[in-house]
């Protein structure tokens, strides 16, 4: 039942990024990356991370996702009902990707992965807190101070002059 | 979906389809949603990796939330240096974004 599932999952998430990527609507790319990104919290919730994938959908739907349809929304005019977009040189960066998946590919299938005994957990939460406040509260505090740049640029970049 | 190579084989589709994205595409806004896709390969592998090594320790874990706040992070910005590309220029299209261009 979880192996049909999973790979219910797995074929979402991949055929929605295609869609992604190969899309002639702007707005329909960014409702398949919505579907993606879900697939994507899916999948983080079959390797036991229920942490990253609430972190997931609240960061990545929630926010960035938003985001992005309004940038796709303030940067074309409204009275034009289609928002297209073109590609360009897709033979050669089709065959460049795949160039580099077969590579991926190869290292993945080859390569003899060293997997530790497989565990059930109950709960991430405890000891992701646990690892911020001790290990890595200083990148804890960098990544505060970064995200407070970000905003001050971003604010600064698009004020009217 | 207990074996390491499933997962790693999704994210290496994920991580091409995202790099094909960003290859093609000209518009600025899609070349962003390029880069959440490889974004999110990387996420993808962290947590497999550290499900499958063992779980005692989270550390996939803390660098995947690293990631994605750096993804939000980068996408304000950028999302911001596009819009003030379209004020400029009329358009979000990078090809024409050569000003600097001798």
């Amino acid at each position: 039942m979880s192996e049909i599932l999973f790979y219910a999952i797995a074929a979402i998430t991949i055929g929605s990024a295609f869609w992604v990527v190969t899309s002639k609507n702007l707005v329909y790319s960014a409702v398949w990356l919505f579907v993606t990104l879900f697939g994507v919290a899916g999948l983080f919730i079959f390797l036991y991370a229920d942490f990253i994938a609430a972190t997931q959908v609240l960061i990545y739907v929630g926010g960035v996702l938003v985001l992005i349809i309004f940038g796709v929304m303030l940067t074309s005019k409204i009275d034009t009902a289609k928002i297209s977009q073109s590609s360009k040189g897709k033979f050669i960066g089709a065959v460049l990707s795949l160039l580099i998946f077969g590579m991926m590919l190869t290292v993945i299938l080859t390569t003899n992965w060293k997997v530790g005994e497989l565990q059930s957990v109950d709960s991430t939460v405890n000891t992701i807190g646990n690892m911020i406040l001790n290990e890595y509260l200083l990148p804890f505090e960098a990544v505060s101070i970064l995200l407070l740049g970000a905003l001050i640029g971003s604010a600064m970049l698009s004020r009217k002059k | 979906m207990d074996s390491l190579n499933s997962y790693l084989i999704i994210s290496a589709v994920l991580f091409t389809l995202g790099l094909y994205g960003v290859m093609t595409r000209r518009n600025g806004i899609a070349i962003l949603m390029g880069i959440e896709l490889i974004l999110n390969s990387a996420n993808l592998n962290f947590i497999a990796f550290n499900r499958f090594g063992g779980m005692e320790k989270l550390d996939g874990h803390i660098f995947s939330i690293f990631v994605m706040v750096l993804a939000a992070a980068e996408a304000v910005v950028a999302l911001a240096i596009i819009i003030n590309l379209f004020k400029n220029l009329d358009t979000v299209n990078i090809d024409n974004a050569d000003t600097l261009k001798g």
